[in-house]
C-alpha cells in the first residue's frame, strides 16, 4: 500500500515536517533536528539538537543566537540524504547572505520551500533560482496587489538627495540589522557614496561578518566613536527599534527614514514618524510574488505567512491550486 | 502637478508643524501663477468639484482590478484616493511623459459632470506617477486629510512673502481661487487687492486670560463675557456676511440675521438665541446647547427660526458707515456703539452691558455671585485701547469665572469599552507649547471621557473617523481641528506627560465647534494655574 501523494510533508503552525527523516523546516521550538533557510529570528532559533543550514546561514546563527554544537552546512546546489529516503537541496532565495530555499525530493515527488524570497539584484546575496517542483510553498510577506517596490536605485536617489540638501544634518536610516543594512550600504557604495557610514553598535558585528564574506561595505564607522559634529552630512544605520530613543539624541540633528517594504503605505511610514520613506524590501513584491509562481509553475502551491488571502486568490482567478498555511510568528514588522 | 503632489507628499511625513510652513512657503515662492493659487485654493479646502466623488474613483477600480483584491487592499491601506493611487495599473516601461499642470488639472476637473467624470478622469490618471494620483484623487473629491488647516495654509502664505497673517485673512473672503490680486499684492510687490465691495472679515482683537494681574477700572472698562459663539456682522453695498472666530463664513447658517442691519459697518458681538433657560435683566439668551443645535448647519428649517431665533448681543463697533473706528480708543467706539444701537432692530440685537464696579475688589465679588449659564465670566477693556488684530498684553483681559476652565485641541480618541465599545468616547487633548503662530506644538495634557451627550458623543466619534491620522490599536490621532473646553479641579505638575501637568477630574465642558483650534490655550496658561 502506498502513502497518499505529499503526506510526508505535513505543515504544523510551528514549522513544516517531514516525516520520515522526523526533521523540521524552520521550526520556531526547540527540536531535534532543523533544516533552516535563512538567519533572521522568525526562521531560524537556537537550542536544536542539529541544524542544517548554508555555512553562511550557520555563521549568522553562531553570531545571534550563539548555536556552535550540531552545525551541519550544507552549499547551495549540494543535495543531502536525509533518513527516510528523502534529498534536501539548498537553492539560493536571493534575500539574505546565505538565503536558501531547500528542495525536498521523496518518492518521486518535489516540494520547495522557498523560505523568504526576493527576484531584485541584491550585491550583498546569490540571486533567486527557479526550480521546477509539484508543490511551490512560498511566504506572501506583500501579498497585495498594492506593494510593488519601486527600482532601488530611485530610493537611493531619494536618500542622497535628502542628504546634499540638508548638509548640516544627518539622515538616520533604519534598517533591519541582518540583510537589509548591509544591502542599504552595499547599494549606497553602487550608487557612488564613497563617505564613511556611521553604524549604531548593534549594527557592527552582522556588518564585519557580511565583510568577511567578501562583501564590500566601504569604510563604516561606529557612532558611539564620535563626536556629533563629525556626524553631519553623513548617514547613520541603526535597527527600527533605536529610531526614537534617547540613542538618537547623540546625532545632528537627523532626518528620520526608514527602509522597509512597508513604506509603500503613508499610514505605515506615518505611524512610525518616518520622514523619509525608503521602500526597499528583502521580500518579493506582489509582482514577484506573482510571476514567480507563474515561473515555477508547480501542481500546487501552498503560502506559508503574509497576506496569504490576496495571494490565494490570485491563485484562483489564475486557475492554480493553492492553500493557505497557518504558521505562527512570521511576521517581521520591520522588513 | 508634479511639484504640487511632491508637495501634499513631503506634508504627508511632516509632523513639525514649523517645518510644514516652511514647506509650503517654499512652494508659493518657487511656483508661478496661477498654479501656486490653485495649490493655495487646495491647501485652504476652497474647491469642490462636485461632479468627482470618492465612489467615482472606486467605480473606476471595478472594471480594473478584481473585487476581493480591491477590498483586501483598501482594507490594508485605509484610505480610497491612496489604495487607487497604487493600484491604478501603470502602462509599462518609463514613468509617464509629460504629466498635466496644476492649471490644466483643475481646468478639467472644472469641465466636468456626472457622465464625462468617469470617462475624463482616466487618462488624466494615466498621465501620472503614484504620487501624482494620490494628488489628483486628494484635489479631486475634496478633503485633503493631511494635517493642514486653512488657518495653517494661509499663515503659511505669509510667512512666503512676508506679510501679516492679518492682512491675508482680511482680503481672504473678498478674493476668489486663484487669488491672482493676492499674489500680486504680497510676492510681486503690487498694489493692495480691492476689496472695497465686499463685506469682508477683519481678524477679531482677542484677550489674555488675567491671572495674577489686577487692573484699574478707572482704565479699564468691565463687561460680562457671554456664553454663545462670537460673530462679526458685516455689511457692504447692503450685502451682509457673518464671519466666526476662525474668519469662516457662517452667514447661511443664520439667515434671519441677513436683511437686519440698517447700515454698512462691521459690528463685533456674542451670537446668542433666544430662550427661557437663562431670564433675567441681561439675559433672554438660552444655554449654548440649544444655540449648538443651530451650529454647522446648511440649510435651516422654519421651525429651528422659531424655535431658536439667533440674536446678536454687541460689543464693539468697527466700521460704522464709511468710517473705520478701530483706531479709536474704545470708550469712542463704545459711544458709537450705543448711539447706533438705538436704531438697531430690538428683535435681532442687544448690548452687551457694562458691569458697574466700586473697584476691583468689588468687580471680583460681582463675578463670584454670577450664577448664570449665559455668563463665562467678565471681560476687562482698556478704556484707550484701540481695536486690534489678534492678542496684545496689556489690552483686553478675559476673567473666566471659576472652576478651573482651559481650551484644549483634542489630539488623540480612544475607544470606550461596555455600551461605548464601539465609539471613540476617550478623548486625549492638548495646549501649545508657545505661540502656535509661530510654531508651537501641541502637547497632551489630559485625557477626558464624560462631560458630553450622546448626541454629542455621536458626532465626536464620527469626527474622529473621518479626521483620523494615525492608527495606533485601539487608539486613534486626528487632526487637529477640535477644540474642547475642559473644566477640571486642580492641576498639578507631574513628570508622567510630556507637557509636565497633570489635571485632576477633567471633563469636557464644553464643545467648541466654533473654535479654531490656534486660539487653543497654551501651557503656559495652564501652569499658571497650578495651586501646589
Amino acid at each position: 500500500m502506498t502513502a497518499a501523494p505529499f503526506s510526508w510533508i505535513q505543515p504544523h503552525p510551528w514549522g513544516v515536517h517531514i516525516a520520515p527523516a522526523d526533521c523540521w523546516i524552520d521550526p520556531t521550538r526547540e527540536v531535534d533536528k532543523a533544516l533552516v533557510t535563512h538567519g533572521h529570528a522568525d526562521h531560524a532559533r537556537g537550542g536544536h539538537g542539529e541544524t542544517v543550514a548554508t555555512p553562511e546561514t550557520l555563521a549568522i546563527m553562531e553570531l545571534r543566537y550563539n548555536t556552535r554544537e550540531g552545525a551541519t552546512p550544507v552549499q547551495y546546489g549540494e543535495t543531502i540524504r536525509l533518513p527516510g529516503g528523502v534529498d534536501a537541496t539548498y537553492i539560493p532565495a536571493g534575500h539574505v547572505l546565505g538565503s536558501a530555499q531547500i528542495l525536498l525530493e521523496h518518492a518521486g515527488e518535489r516540494v520547495v520551500i522557498t523560505g523568504d524570497y526576493k527576484r531584485r539584484a541584491d550585491p550583498t546575496c546569490a540571486p533567486f533560482e527557479v526550480t521546477p517542483c509539484d508543490i511551490f510553498i512560498t511566504e506572501a510577506t506583500f501579498g497585495l496587489p498594492v506593494f510593488v517596490h519601486p527600482p532601488i536605485a530611485d530610493e537611493m536617489a531619494k536618500l542622497l538627495k535628502a542628504l546634499t540638501d540638508n548638509p548640516d544634518q544627518c539622515v538616520l536610516v533604519g534598517a533591519y540589522a541582518l540583510g537589509k543594512a548591509q544591502r542599504v550600504i552595499a547599494e549606497l557604495r553602487t550608487a557612488g557614496h564613497a563617505q564613511p557610514i556611521y553604524l549604531h553598535g548593534a549594527m557592527e558585528k552582522m556588518c564585519r561578518l557580511y565583510q568577511e564574506h567578501g562583501v564590500d561595505l566601504g569604510e563604516l564607522r561606529l557612532v558611539a566613536d564620535h563626536a556629533k559634529d563629525d556626524m553631519r552630512g553623513s548617514i547613520i544605520i541603526a535597527p527600527p527599534s533605536a529610531m526614537n530613543t534617547t540613542w538618537s539624541r547623540r546625532l545632528p540633528n537627523p532626518i528620520t527614514a526608514m527602509a522597509s517594504g512597508w513604506m509603500r503605505v503613508r499610514g505605515r511610514a506615518r505611524q512610525r514618524g518616518v520622514e523619509l520613506p525608503l521602500i526597499i524590501s528583502d521580500h518579493a513584491d506582489w509582482n514577484e510574488l506573482t510571476q514567480t509562481i507563474d515561473d515555477v509553475n508547480p501542481h500546487e502551491t501552498w503560502i506559508t505567512h503574509g497576506r496569504e488571502e490576496a495571494l490565494l486568490r490570485w491563485c484562483e482567478l489564475s486557475q492554480r491550486r493553492a492553500r493557505a498555511l497557518a504558521l505562527i510568528g512570521r511576521e517581521d514588522e520591520d522588513d | 502637478m508634479k511639484a504640487f503632489a511632491t508637495l501634499l507628499d513631503t506634508l504627508v511625513y511632516t509632523t513639525s508643524r514649523n517645518r510644514k510652513l516652511d514647506l509650503i512657503a517654499e512652494y508659493l515662492r518657487e511656483t508661478g501663477d496661477p498654479d501656486r493659487g490653485w495649490a493655495l485654493a487646495a491647501l485652504t479646502g476652497e474647491l469642490d468639484f462636485p461632479a468627482v466623488k470618492s465612489s467615482t474613483v472606486r467605480n473606476l477600480m471595478k472594471d480594473r482590478v478584481d473585487p476581493v483584491l480591491w477590498t483586501l487592499s483598501r482594507d490594508f491601506v485605509g484610505d480610497t484616493a491612496e489604495t487607487v493611487s497604487l493600484l491604478w495599473p501603470e502602462k509599462d516601461g518609463d514613468a509617464p511623459q509629460n504629466p498635466p499642470t496644476l492649471s490644466e488639472t483643475i481646468e478639467l476637473l472644472t469641465s466636468l459632470n456626472r457622465n464625462t467624470a468617469p470617462k475624463q478622469l482616466p487618462g488624466l490618471l494615466d498621465q501620472l506617477d503614484a504620487n501624482g494620483r494620490f494628488a489628483l484623487i486628494k484635489l479631486a473629491t475634496g478633503g485633503m486629510r493631511i494635517g493642514i488647516s486653512a488657518r495653517l495654509a494661509k499663515t503659511a502664505f505669509a510667512r512666503a512673502f512676508d506679510v501679516s497673517v492679518e492682512d491675508v485673512e482680511e482680503y481672504w473672503h473678498a478674493l476668489t481661487p486663484p487669488y491672482a490680486d493676492l499674489f500680486a499684492w504680497a510676492a510681486d510687490g503690487g498694489d493692495p487687492p480691492d476689496v472695497s465691495g465686499t463685506p469682508r472679515f477683519r481678524p477679531f482683537m482677542l484677550a489674555h486670560p488675567l491671572e495674577e494681574t489686577k487692573v484699574d477700572l478707572a482704565e479699564y472698562a468691565a463687561e460680562w463675557k457671554w456664553d454663545g459663539i462670537r460673530i462679526q456682522i458685516v455689511r457692504v453695498g447692503g450685502e451682509t456676511r457673518l464671519y466666526s472666530r476662525s474668519g469662516d463664513d457662517i452667514s447661511a447658517t443664520f439667515p434671519e440675521l441677513l436683511d437686519v442691519l440698517p447700515m454698512d459697518g462691521a459690528l463685533d458681538g456674542e451670537l446668542l438665541v433666544r430662550g427661557t433657560a437663562q431670564g433675567g435683566e441681561a439675559g433672554g439668551a438660552a444655554s449654548f446647547n440649544a444655540l449648538q443645535q443651530r451650529l454647522g448647519r446648511k440649510t435651516v428649517s422654519k421651525k429651528m427660526l422659531t424655535e431658536a431665533p439667533a440674536f446678536v448681543r454687541l460689543y464693539d463697533a468697527l466700521i460704522i458707515k464709511d468710517e473705520d473706528l478701530r483706531e479709536q480708543p474704545w470708550s469712542v467706539r463704545r459711544g458709537a456703539l450705543e448711539a447706533l444701537f438705538k436704531q438697531l432692530p430690538s428683535s435681532h440685537f442687544d448690548l452687551s452691558h457694562l458691569v458697574e464696579a466700586r473697584d476691583f475688589e468689588h468687580l471680583a465679588e460681582i463675578r463670584k455671585g454670577a450664577r448664570e449659564d449665559a455668563i463665562e465670566g467678565l471681560m476687562l477693556k482698556r478704556r484707550d485701547s484701540p481695536y486690534i488684530a489678534g492678542r496684545k498684553v496689556g489690552l483686553w483681559y478675559k476673567w473666566k469665572r471659576d472652576p478651573l476652565l482651559i481650551d484644549c485641541v483634542l489630539m488623540y480618541a480612544q475607544r470606550g469599552s461596555g455600551k461605548r465599545s464601539s465609539f471613540y468616547s476617550d478623548y486625549t487633548f492638548g495646549c501649545w507649547d508657545g505661540d502656535p503662530d509661530d510654531g508651537a506644538e501641541l502637547l497632551p495634557v489630559g485625557k477626558a471621557y464624560s462631560g458630553f451627550t450622546d448626541a454629542e458623543l455621536k458626532k465626536l466619534d464620527k469626527l474622529v473617523r473621518q479626521t483620523t491620522l494615525n492608527r495606533f490599536g485601539p487608539v486613534r490621532e486626528v487632526e487637529r481641528t477640535l477644540v474642547f473646553e475642559v473644566v477640571f479641579d486642580s492641576v498639578h505638575t507631574s513628570k508622567r506627560h510630556k507637557s509636565g501637568l497633570a489635571m485632576r477630574f477633567p471633563r469636557i465642558h464644553r464643545i467648541r465647534w466654533d473654535k479654531p483650534v490656534h486660539e487653543g490655550d497654551q501651557i503656559e496658561a495652564l501652569r499658571a494655574l497650578i495651586r501646589d
